[in-house]
């Protein structure tokens, strides 16, 4: 009797044990951070200082009228509209020819066109600043022999962000290829077949089969797109930085926010004005996944 | 209809191998270029295969800069995490999965919902909490954010669920402590979202540029990416000696990922389509 009573209690309590170090953790490196953050954005605090005064929303209005901030959000709404458009169609066309039955070796191309996704975001970074060299860089040389002009890519301040843009697509389209190949292997052939036997073209097999029974797969690799192109930091970081100024040139072409919140916090080390930068982007981030929800799933009640 | 067949199959099959040479060429580019001299490297036109093939470019990066000692310092972070990760999500997961307490859904939808938070909103303060703790430039600084992971904890309640019940009263009437039963027959039992479990958060940490760039400031603590592009701007004009630390700090992952290729992507299509 003991035994069992021993046995219950222990049963009782176990779990309370099993999560308490996962929640001890959590609430000092995830809940705590998040407050504290939150209550620094409304503080006027510089890290040498060390004197905070409450500043209300003083930061939140100082971001509205800093035109480096202003700046940096468009673009990354620019850079954003540059990458997810060609990376989410590339990727999907790249799924539904992997996909496809005539297709031998298809672990062969997947493996292919996945690799980037696990190559250093460094290493990658420095290897495109090279092939964009304006000089010696190997995309200059091929446009040249074929009749072309070489670009200055990463010194204009036109071109800069879209070459970037240009290497993260090459970079994440094997990642969302994965993702879509996966969706395409959920749709039950049995489908496939009815089509084919009322007589069913391969486009309107694809739009009235393929494309709404991807609906889920699409709305998670708009999201996810997004909040990652949102975060975009390590090629601007390691491409646009030069010996003479800091990274972002140039001329703040390519400064995005994760980059603007880097320099205001650990450049010159504001920390207060940092965190409500972190917190209008967290705010954005949140409406515009809510947004997508929204719309998307409107398209899927027909 | 079977000629149209194999003339589809030849158009899908060149354009598939030209976009993946598209994909490998600035690994051919890189690998050329690490094993030139530098005139060879700026030469016009450039060529494929080096024509005066040296390994100086690996020494130099390695006498230059402590590049094994980055290494070392990547590996460690590195394992520390993922076993940190592997051991309080699944403990956590399987609390959450098998156990009926009080605070039990509302505790897991607390921890699930700050997976929505940015990991760059609590990267200030958590700069000044390793501040005040004396952490800054020190491996811990690097550990301590990843020791726990929400998206861990998710994952590893999904797979809990699938455990039958009779197996753990089973365990309980042939008198298992709780620990045990964790220990010996769920641990086995989700091995394989361990196994996912753990590449990926190997991977993110390996990766992972943002926080280390912040609380990195020398050789002692910076992790393979930071030591790499510290490095790489010094010696920006020396795209040889770039892209040598480069291919140094790619191939290990590399080999990693052929080997087990099959896990990773399998990986990517379960877990990214579950969450």
């Amino acid at each position: 009797m003991t035994a069992s009573k021993r046995s219950i209690n222990q049963k009782k309590l176990a779990p309370y044990i099993f999560i308490a170090p996962a929640v001890i953790f959590f609430c000092l490196l995830l809940v705590y951070p998040i407050l504290f953050g939150f209550l620094l954005s409304f503080q006027d605090w510089n890290l040498l200082a060390r004197e905070a005064s409450f500043v209300g929303l003083g930061n939140y209005a100082k971001a509205l009228r800093d035109p480096l901030f202003r700046k940096s959000l468009w673009n990354t709404v620019y850079y954003t509209l540059m990458t997810i458009p060609p990376t989410v169609i590339l990727s999907l066309i790249l799924a539904l020819m992997i996909n496809s039955r005539l297709i031998r070796y298809k672990s062969l191309f997947r493996v292919l066109y996945f690799v980037p996704v696990v190559t250093s975001m460094v290493a990658i970074s420095f290897v495109w600043k090279w092939m964009y060299n304006p000089r010696y860089g190997l995309i200059n040389l091929a446009l040249e022999a074929v009749g072309f002009t070489g670009q200055s890519w990463l010194s204009s301040p036109t071109l800069a962000l879209p070459s970037v843009a240009i290497m993260m697509i090459w970079q994440s389209v094997g990642f969302y290829m994965v993702l879509f190949i996966a969706g395409l292997q959920g749709i039950p052939e049995t489908l496939y077949e009815a089509a084919t036997i009322d007589g069913a073209n391969r486009w309107q097999t694809f739009s009235y089969i393929t494309l709404p029974l991807l609906n889920p797969t699409i709305v998670f690799i708009l999201i996810t797109s997004v909040i990652n192109s949102f975060q975009v930091f390590v090629p601007v970081f390691v491409m646009t930085s030069s010996t003479t100024g800091e990274p972002g040139g140039p001329l703040n072409s390519t400064r995005v926010l994760v980059y603007h919140l880097y320099s205001i916090a650990f450049r010159n080390l504001d920390m207060g004005y940092g965190s409500a930068i972190a917190f209008i982007l967290f705010a954005i981030l949140l409406i515009v996944t809510v947004l997508q929800f929204k719309v998307v799933q409107q398209k899927v009640e027909y | 209809m079977t000629r149209r067949n194999s003339l589809e199959r030849i158009i899908l099959g060149t354009l598939l191998l030209l976009g993946g040479i598209a994909m490998i060429v600035p690994f051919v580019w890189m690998v050329s270029s690490a094993f030139k001299p530098l005139p060879e490297v700026i030469k016009v036109p450039p060529t494929l295969i080096p024509q005066n093939p040296t390994l100086d470019n690996f020494r130099t990066v390695f006498t230059r800069v402590p590049f094994s000692r980055y290494f070392l310092n990547s590996t460690i972070v590195a394992v520390v995490v993922v076993f940190s990760t592997l051991f309080t999500s699944s403990l956590a997961g399987f609390a959450f999965a098998k156990y009926d307490f009080t605070g039990c859904n509302v505790i897991f939808l607390l921890i699930v919902s700050t997976m929505m938070v940015p990991f760059h909103v609590i990267i200030i303060p958590l700069y000044i909490m390793m501040h005040r703790a004396g952490l800054v430039d020190t491996l811990l600084a690097l550990i301590i954010p990843g020791l726990v992971s929400a998206y861990g904890i998710f994952l590893m309640r999904q797979f809990s669920q699938g455990i039958p019940d009779e197996l753990l009263d089973a365990a309980r009437i042939d008198g298992a402590s709780e620990f045990r039963i964790y220990w010996q027959v769920v641990l086995p039992l989700v091995k394989p979202a361990l196994a996912t479990l753990g590449i990926f958060t190997f991977m993110w940490n390996w990766d992972s540029f943002l926080w280390p760039v912040i609380v990195s400031d020398s050789d002692i603590s910076r992790t393979l990416p930071i030591g790499l592009s510290t490095f790489g701007q010094q010696y920006a004009s020396f795209y040889n000696l770039q892209m040598a630390a480069s291919l140094v700090t790619v191939t290990p992952v590399l080999i990693a990922f052929l080997m087990a290729q099959k896990y990773f992507i399998q990986g990517i299509a379960l877990t990214g389509l579950k969450t």
